[in-house]
């Protein structure tokens, strides 16, 4: 699904990370971890397309993503859901209206019927006709993860998509992304909460990533 | 909610550059309506004008009174075996009074006056060899001159057409700028909206998808003034008063007959314009923007 070979990137104040080689199957399960400012965020920016690498190779979907025509990264997005760190919304359009966008936007059919049960699912049912500006953070975050999957994406990218959840919401979301995963999804979501780890890995074979000191590292099951 | 549903939506409903569109399309296209009017009316009359002196001429013949009756009749002999002359007729001297009399009154003694005779000439639609008649008329009647109009017809026919050309080139800069202005708020939008952009651009929507939504809206606004100041330009000039026939230059100015139907093309042209303006302002903002 993605593959990094000798990928390093750097904003231009040095590396963030150097080196890094890493597989993401179709139907894996990955955490990434890391200290604040380590690159999380970073590294699944280049898992979309958002960054370019500053040296190595990045595959998404089988395609280079150096090579990649703008309508082939389109394409591409299309089937990778991603949850942003600051979830962006259409501001004038309702949640609704946001969470049906991917499939809106690239001319897929929705049935109005999978856009509500998917709130429901997120706990957003009451605010299907808000506009995104009066919701909390945590509903925000909620709507955005409830976005990212509508198109049931071949891989989902989310950046910290509980950070302002209560426990009992964070499970919830958490086994939404599990059901996803079993389907056959490529799961990746970067998180700092040991917790949730530890709750994913009782259902799903996940396996943890942690960049520190320049370098990702690969865990083994055990935590 | 379908793709050309969300497609209408997707940018917001705010800003000033619509409004920007609106206007100044309606301005530019009652511009435009009076250049094209402008170029039509001087078409007709160069027209017009071209047509009405091409086919005759006259001839002008002064001699003593003694020689006027051979004289003519050499005149007419030369004509007659002119090719490209279809008649040839001699006025009459009272129908040679009715046209002085506009000039110099009706108590004109007319026989005391030394009158040239007029023969006035009909011409076949490709005339005579004009040069040819001229150096034939000269060797067999002196006094004879040739005078087929064209010292009048040139300078009007010339100037008709200049005038045209002007109306044209009033089109032309009109379509321009408003072109330019189309660009300019076609840009202004796509870079006030950049949360928009991003947004589209994480969940895959193609530069196309892009492009389109904010064009739909800037297009519609285009047709909408265009339709406006069309509608508004050809209202002022039914309202222009009834030119005096005196004043031939002005009469015409307008449209007539058929020729109404033209300004009714300015809108779907405006919109066009818009279109291909705003489309291709898009597609190289976005192809900017990563
Ligand atoms: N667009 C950018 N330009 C320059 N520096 C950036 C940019 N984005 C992030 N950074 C820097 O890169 C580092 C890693 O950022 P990020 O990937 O967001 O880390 P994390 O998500 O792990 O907290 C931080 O020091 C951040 O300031
Ligand atoms: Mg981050």
């Amino acid at each position: 699904m993605i593959l990094f070979e000798d990928v390093s990137h750097d904003y231009g104040g040095g590396p963030l990370f150097r080196d890094v080689s890493v597989r993401l199957d179709t139907g894996s399960f990955h955490f990434l971890t890391g200290p604040s400012g380590a690159g999380k965020s970073t590294f699944l920016k280049l898992c979309y397309g958002e960054l370019l690498p500053s040296s190595g190779k990045v595959t998404l979907l089988n395609r280079d993503l150096r090579a990649m025509s703008r309508d082939q990264l389109a394409e591409t997005r299309e089937r990778i859901g991603v949850v942003h760190q600051d979830c962006q919304f259409l501001d004038h359009l309702s949640v609704e209206q946001n969470v049906g966008l991917p499939m809106t936007a690239t001319g897929r059919p929705v049935k109005d019927s999978d856009i509500s049960d998917l709130l429901g699912w997120v706990g957003l049912s009451a605010q299907a006709d808000a506009l995104p500006p009066t919701l909390s953070g945590g509903e925000r975050q909620r709507a955005a993860l409830a976005r990212a999957i509508v198109s049931a994406p071949n891989v989902l990218l989310a950046d910290e998509p509980t950070g302002n959840l209560d426990w009992e919401m964070s499970q919830r979301l958490m086994m939404l992304m599990i059901e996803l995963n079993r389907m056959g999804t490529a799961v990746v979501i970067a998180t700092h909460d040991l917790n949730l780890i530890r709750f994913a890995k009782a259902q799903v074979q996940a396996r943890v990533m942690r960049i520190s000191g320049r370098k990702l590292q690969l865990a083994g099951s055990e935590l | 909610m379908s793709t050309r549903a969300i497609s209408g939506l997707v940018v917001p409903p705010k800003g000033h550059s619509v409004w920007l569109v609106t206007l100044s399309a309606a301005a530019m296209a009652f511009l435009a309506v009076f250049a094209l009017a402008l170029s039509v009316t001087s078409a007709r009359l160069a027209a017009s004008w071209a047509e009405a002196l091409s086919q005759t001429a006259t001839v002008r013949l002064a001699s003593p009174p003694e020689e006027m009756e051979l004289q003519t009749a050499l005149v007419l002999d030369v004509l007659r075996t002119t090719p490209g002359i279809a008649e040839a007729r001699v006025m009459e001297l009272d129908e040679q009074a009715a046209l002085l009399e506009a000039w110099l009154g009706p108590d004109l003694p007319l026989d005391a006056l030394p009158l040239p005779r007029l023969i006035e000439l009909t011409e076949t639609r490709e005339g005579p060899d004009r040069q040819g008649l001229r150096l034939r008329l000269a060797a067999e009647a002196p006094g004879a001159v040739y005078d087929d109009h064209t010292r009048w017809r040139r300078p009007l026919v010339q100037a008709a057409t200049r005038l045209q050309a002007v109306a044209l080139v009033a089109l032309g800069l009109i379509g321009g700028v408003t072109a330019a202005i189309i660009a300019l708020a076609a840009s202004a939008a796509l870079s006030s909206n950049g949360q928009v952009i991003r947004v589209l651009r994480l969940v895959g929507a193609r530069d196309r998808f892009i492009a389109l939504a904010f064009m739909r809206r800037i297009t519609r606004r285009a047709l909408l003034g265009a339709t406006g100041g069309t509608a508004l330009g050809m209202a002022a000039l039914l309202a222009l008063p009834e030119m005096d026939a005196a004043v031939p230059v002005l009469a015409g100015i307008g449209f007539q007959g058929w020729s109404w139907a033209l300004p009714l093309a300015i809108p779907p042209l405006a919109a066009l314009l818009a279109w291909m303006a705003s489309m291709a302002t898009a597609f190289r903002v976005l192809r900017g923007v990563t």
